[in-house]
């Protein structure tokens, strides 16, 4: 649907020179909602802005729906851009206009007949839950209001593509999950692929399918939100992975840790799907002559799978936790790693 | 001292001619001077430094000469334009090279207020550069491009009382003639009168429109 080849974009100015995105290939299949995540400064606008080429590459190609976007010409963009619904972080709505013109905006640049307009601007309000605001004017809504006044405007034309540059980044936490909620239900019921872009990893983890990484302009790590979730590969992710699952041992049990003055042997454990259920610990303390010390656990949800996150401390010779190990690491799906923690 | 109201009528009538037909034109010459200072401006719709500095140029000479001395400097194309370089149509002629390029300045100014993001939603939705213009950036910058003629056209009526003074006609020539030359107070009280109420009224009458616009 969306692939990026080897996508290079610079930004020229008198005194330096930026490189917002460094050789990134990326490839997005119909029907996906895609997030890609990272830091201020990262590239992330830069590379949604490439996708309907308000920003032109440097080099590279962009391919949208088989076109090659950068050989179309303009009069072709421009009929290829009403495939291509794009929402943003500060509305950008019209404010001399009222709701129902500034949703009307991209069938009324089609020149699309009165009736049609009129007829296809009602169903989308209704869609979006504005129906009883089309006189009113943007400034008289809230900041989720006029999000949904974007998104009907961006679906106007009915395209196959919606983007998302940091969409509910401008909302409080309950208004953004009611927008991503709206996100999601576009995606099923029209069967739009959606590219969000993101700096809270709380967005990826709610809609994302899948979810690219990008650090000083690179991809870094891409895949589904699963795999990154539970096994980042880099320490971007990692630290991304951190903001929402909160799998860190609080300081508060370090210190504790600490006073007691003795060898720790600490591990965590992550469990994964229908391990997540499994009875692992009270089968271990059954079985092995070693004391068992909960000390942190989580359990999340990513896309309809359970995740646990444990961290224990096992007491008790070093030979018989040689062998809990091992009894954990024959459970198939359960993950372990082990850290270290020097008291 | 006798007051000649039909004095004051014809000349109150012919400053209302030459400050709206140099309105007039001062918008056809203006508006899309602006616009055209916005879009070739750097990085923007039609980006295109030569034409920009070109009129950039223009409009800052027009806009750094004093209007009484650019009344006189355009004589000459003043008399090729209406044939004589004195009267109301002649005062029109240094008028429209007056605020012609200030209007267009205003109109530079209220429509590089207009949200950036504004211009790139219309981007996104594959809005032609005319598209964009009018119905975009115009109606976003209405409100403001009213006040900008609200101060323009003020601009006109003192322009006018100058022209006047010169042999233009209008309210400036009667205060002039009648109030300097023969000692009529009353007359220049007035006619001072008459300029004041003027532009009190379309300072207001700007202000009222420019809100109503902004929310209707
Ligand atoms: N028009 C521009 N001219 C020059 N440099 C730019 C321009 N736009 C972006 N940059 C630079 O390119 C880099 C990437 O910017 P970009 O806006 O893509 O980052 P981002 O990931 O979206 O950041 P944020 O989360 O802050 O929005 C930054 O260093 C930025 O300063
Ligand atoms: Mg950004």
């Amino acid at each position: 649907m969306i692939t990026f080849e080897n996508v290079t974009k610079v930004y020229q100015s008198p005194t330096a020179e930026v490189k917002a995105l460094d050789q990134v290939d990326l490839h997005i299949e119909k029907g996906e909602i895609y997030g890609v995540i990272g830091f201020s400064g990262a590239g992330k606008s830069s590379l949604i802005r490439c996708v309907n080429l308000l920003e032109r590459p440097t080099s590279g190609k962009v391919i949208v729906n088989s076109q090659d976007l950068l050989a179309l010409s303009p009069k072709e963009l421009r009929k290829a851009k009403s495939d291509i619904g794009m929402i943003f972080q500060h509305f950008n709505l019209l404010n001399s206009k009222t709701v129902f013109t500034n949703v009307a905006m991209p069938l009324l640049l089609a020149k699309k007949p009165k009736d049609e307009i009129k007829q296809r601007v009602q169903e989308l309000l209704d869609f979006v839950g504005l129906a009883d605001k089309a006189d009113s004017y943007p400034d008289q809504l809230s900041g989720g209001q006029k999000q949904r006044v974007g998104i009907a405007r961006a679906l106007a034309t009915q395209p196959s593509i919606l983007l998302c540059d940091e969409a509910t980044s401008a909302l409080d936490p309950e208004t953004t999950n009611a927008i991503l909620q709206l996100l999601k239900k576009i995606n099923e019921q029209y069967d739009i692929t959606i590219l969000i872009i993101t700096h809270e990893m709380s967005v990826i983890r709610e809609i994302c399918d899948k979810v690219a990484v990008i650090d000083h302009g690179k991809v870094v790590e891409a895949g589904t939100v699963f795999d990154v979730f539970s096994q980042p590969q880099t320490k971007v992710a990692r630290n991304f992975v951190k903001t929402v699952m909160h799998d860190d041992i609080p300081d508060s049990i370090y210190q504790l840790l600490e006073t007691q003055d003795e060898a720790n042997r600490i591990y965590r454990i992550v469990f994964v799907g229908e391990s997540a259920g499994a009875p692992l610990l009270s089968q271990i303390a059954k079985h092995y002559p070693v004391e068992i010390n909960v000390l942190f656990g989580s359990i999340t949800e990513l896309q309809g799978t359970p995740f646990g996150n444990l961290i224990v401390q096992f007491k008790g010779e070093d030979k018989e936790i040689q062998r809990v190990i091992m009894h954990i690491n024959q459970q198939k799906v359960a993950v372990k790693e082990v850290f270290e923690h020097v008291s | 001292m006798l007051v000649e109201w039909p004095q004051i009528v014809e000349a109150l009538w012919e400053t209302l001619i030459m400050v709206s037909f140099s309105l007039l034109f001062s918008v056809v010459i203006g508006l899309p001077l602006g616009i055209l200072l916005v879009i070739t401006r750097k990085g923007h719709l039609l980006e295109n430094t030569f034409v920009f500095n070109v009129l950039n140029g223009i409009v800052n000479i027009f806009r750094s000469v004093p209007f009484i001395i650019l009344m006189v400097a355009v004589i000459p194309f003043t008399r090729l334009v209406v044939g004589t370089s004195i009267g109301t149509a002649a005062a029109i002629v240094p008028m429209v090279l007056y605020a012609g390029p200030y209007i267009a300045r205003l109109i530079e100014n209220s429509l590089l207020e207009v949200d950036p993001g504004v211009m790139e939603a219309a981007q996104a939705m594959g809005a032609t550069p005319r598209q964009i213009i009018t119905k975009f950036l115009i109606p976003e910058a209405l409100s403001s491009l009213l006040l900008g003629l609200t101060i323009a056209t003020i601009g006109l009526v003192g322009a006018s009382a100058m022209a006047g003074a010169v042999g233009g006609g209008g309210l400036g020539d009667l205060a002039i003639t009648f109030g300097y030359q023969r000692f009529d107070t009353i007359v220049l009280l007035i006619t001072v009168g008459i300029l004041i109420l003027m532009v009190q009224g379309l300072q207001s009458a700007g202000n009222i429109l420019s809100k109503k616009i902004r929310r209707r």
